[in-house]
């Protein structure tokens, strides 16, 4: 009989457009590798441990937590390993395991799970964990020492720590096209320009990182550093040698855009991005820290519910 | 259905298509063997508060209501006996004493709808009306609360691929102007419109008793909601809605069975079905309302299978329906068959905020926002904050919603809790 077949009843619209959270993820992921690649080619073998470390413990960290909460285990949508991934390649590539586990740890708990997990997060939980982990062992994450044991065939100290330290004129003579190339002292996915942006093109071609942040990221960086050069030349560095330099390129592609913790309306997005630039700029220029991407970037996630106006997390 | 393109944002650029070009007249579909009529049960009483049991004899054209008169009727399009009654719940606990009648091949007329004309022509097509093909819902002329100013005819359906109204438009022009002028002299609007997106309303000229408001070929253009905003400029709020707002909307279909029924003094029987097959085709027929919907689309040869989706209506604005023994209602535009591999189910995936919906919205909702009020059950901050009375429902959003959160119901159910709270409201003040 007719009845016998179960047809599904679901609520209208009855079309989709195919596209699907793990879909983002898994772009997100794909669009990191060339970074990856850099990473394991300058940093070597040290490097390619602390990413699986990370990457596997952040799933980890996740399914567990998901588990013990009752909640539905979503690591499956690849949401865990990006954020692993991302805090990985923050990090030297002799980060210790007990510090990227602590630190992916941070980033599903504290950054993402204790605010109802993806999408309810209010910081980049990446920038959040590398934060928390900078204040407390402040060392881990000092590159010059840490990479102490490296014999780079280029300038062996981080250009940004030798800017704070001895001014331009000691940054003068690297190349912009070293930087560019990921000849320089960094995170094992941070150095390689060339590299990020090609991540960065593929995530904002696809539509799912959203253009107008990294690009007015990058110019409120170039525009402010800009600015601090023409005045005075012979204390500020160049606005080039900060778009290479650090943190920069990878803030401005993976970290400033992450979906829940900025903003989605046009004029906004372009205030936010704006502003975690200049911010990056005045620390680096007038703060105390030699990089200060990642602060910039936690300061404009939490200007974000104001310029993208309030909204209430989904906390049970 | 269109997919996300590779490159580039999600974006969901819908186009009325113009259908008229190359639909091959309706099929006509016979009298049922058997018809199936949901007649609203306002009382809650289910089948006691009927004077209808199993063996109860109806003819074509007998109004059916709850034995206590309230609420809407509808009326039997055949004639035959009652084989069976049961309770049918429609969407947002709506309540109908289903019947199910055997049916014969000949009518035998009933009086109900010429006396009721002749006692009082107004009261019968507030009566009728409703149920005839269209589903004209007059109402607000007569309920006394806001004067109505404006009728709106919609020349074309809302939804993607339903041509019913636009058939109707444009094959029959004269019965529409008709049907117009009866209304008007009936419940006297002062003006009246009629709306079709492109250049459907060429042959509309200065002698048709409407003015002819053309709107674009985007969706949801032709969706009431958006007419509202773009063409008439009155924005509906928790207290406004449409009618309170001075408007009434009436489909094409609709205005041609009053004029059936005013100049014939018969109500029209047959519903004309857009018949949407899994591959998109699209197709017309006729049908006597009641006809069960597995008999059309049998007429077509559209199989079913398990775990396929079949929709009365379009694919934004549908009610998916779970049986093939639900009838051919007033309301019933279009018929839609989706295969089970074209079916994306929603999922409970929280909001990423990823902003595709805010892109796409029309109305220029802040959905990502709303959204996390309505997953909350905030609706009133929902409304007060986020321009929940905005959303046009034209469901775009969950169309390219990453995390397939199922917005547009959320909206809706948002907007039908918010106005069940306000009549208690009210009688508090
Ligand atoms: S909120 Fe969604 S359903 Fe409402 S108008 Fe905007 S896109 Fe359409
Ligand atoms: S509601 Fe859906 S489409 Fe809108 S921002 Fe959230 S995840 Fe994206």
């Amino acid at each position: 009989m007719l009845s016998s077949r179960q047809y599904i009843v679901s609520h209208a619209p009855f079309w989709h457009n195919g596209t699907a959270v793990h879909h983002r993820n898994y772009n997100w992921l794909l669009a990191l590798l060339p970074a990856v690649a850099a990473g394991l080619t300058y940093f070597g073998v040290p490097a390619l441990g602390v990413i699986c470390l990370a990457v596997s413990s952040a799933i980890f960290w996740e399914w567990l937590i998901t588990t013990v909460a009752r909640r539905p285990v979503t690591v499956g949508d690849g949401n865990a390993a990006l954020v692993g991934l991302i805090f990985g390649l923050l990090l030297p590539a002799t980060a210790p395991w007990w510090l990227v586990i602590t630190g992916t740890f941070i980033a599903i708990l504290i950054g993402q799970q204790v605010f109802g997990g993806i999408g309810g997060n209010p910081f980049n939980p990446a920038a959040l964990a590398w934060a928390i982990i900078f204040l407390s062992w402040k060392t881990f994450l000092d590159f010059d020492s840490m990479l102490v044991n490296y014999s780079f065939n280029f300038a062996p100290y981080h250009p940004l720590v030798a800017l704070k330290a001895f001014g331009p004129q000691a940054v003068a003579r690297i190349p912009l096209g070293d930087l560019f190339l990921g000849k320089q002292v960094g995170g094992i996915g941070t150095t390689c320009g060339l590299a990020l942006v090609l991540g960065g093109i593929w995530l904002m071609a696809r539509g799912i990182v959203r253009w107008e942040i990294p690009l007015s990221f990058l110019a409120g960086v170039f525009v402010s550093a800009f600015i601090f050069h023409v005045a005075a030349p012979e204390s500020f560095s160049g606005p080039l040698f900060h778009i290479m330099a650090g943190y920069t390129l990878f803030g401005a592609f993976f970290l400033a855009p992450e979906d829940s913790s900025s903003p989605v309306n046009f004029l906004p997005m372009l205030i936010y991005g704006a502003t975690g630039g200049i911010m990056t700029i005045l620390i680096r220029n007038i703060g105390a820290y030699p990089d200060g991407v990642i602060f910039a970037i936690l300061v404009i996630n939490l200007i974000n519910p104001l310029i993208d106006k309030i909204r209430p997390k989904r906390v049970n | 259905m269109i997919k996300k393109p590779f490159f580039g944002y999600a974006t969901a650029n819908f186009r009325y298509e113009l259908l008229s070009k190359a639909v091959a007249p309706p099929a006509s579909l016979p009298v049922p063997q058997q018809a199936v009529f949901l007649v609203p049960d306002p009382d809650d009483l289910g089948p006691s508060g009927f004077d209808y049991q199993v063996g109860t004899r109806l003819k074509t054209g007998q109004l059916l209501r709850a034995r206590s008169g309230n609420g809407p009727g509808v009326y039997s399009t055949v004639t035959g006996t009652v084989t069976d009654t049961s309770v049918f719940l429609g969407n947002y606990g709506q309540k109908f004493l289903s019947l199910t009648v055997q049916c014969q091949q000949e009518d035998q007329w009933s009086e109900d709808f010429s006396q009721a004309l002749e006692k009082d022509r107004q009261q019968a097509l507030l009566d009728f009306l409703g149920a005839a093909p269209g589903a004209a819902d007059l109402s607000p002329f007569a309920d006394g609360q806001t004067p109505i100013d404006t009728l709106v005819v919609l020349g074309a359906d809302p939804d993607l691929l339903v041509e019913t109204n636009l058939s109707v438009l444009k094959s029959d022009l004269n019965a529409l102007a008709r049907g117009i002028e009866l209304i008007k002299e009936v419940f006297g609007p002062q003006s009246v419109m009629v709306v079709a997106p492109g250049d459907n309303l060429q042959n509309v000229d200065s002698h048709f008793p409407a003015r002819a408001i053309t709107v674009p070929l985007d969706y949801p253009a032709v969706q009431p909601l958006m007419i509202m905003q773009k063409v008439l400029k009155r924005f509906p709020a928790q207290d406004k809605t449409i009618a309170r707002l001075g408007v009434v909307f009436c489909k094409a279909e609709a205005v041609v069975s009053a004029a059936a029924a005013l100049t014939t003094g018969r109500l029209p029987l047959e519903k004309l079905i857009t018949v949407i097959d899994k591959q998109g085709n699209r197709k017309l027929a006729r049908a006597r309302m009641g006809t069960p919907i597995g008999d059309v689309l049998r007429r077509f040869g559209i199989e079913t299978g398990s775990r396929d989706r079949i929709i009365a209506g379009g694919p934004m604005a549908g009610t998916a329906i779970y049986s093939l023994a639900q009838p051919v209602t007033a309301e019933t535009d279009a018929l839609m068959v989706q295969d089970r591999a074209e079916i994306v189910m929603s999922s409970d995936y929280p909001c990423i905020n990823c902003g595709d919906c805010v892109r796409n919205c029309p109305a220029h909702v802040q959905v990502n926002m709303l959204v996390r009020f309505l997953e909350a059950g905030q609706y009133q901050e929902a409304a007060d904050m986020y321009e929940l009375y905005a959303c046009v429902e034209c469901g775009l959003c969950s169309y390219v919603c990453p995390a397939r959160i199922p917005i547009l119901q959320y909206i809706k159910l948002a907007k039908f809790e918010l106005e069940r709270s306000l009549p208690a409201e009210e009688d508090n003040a």
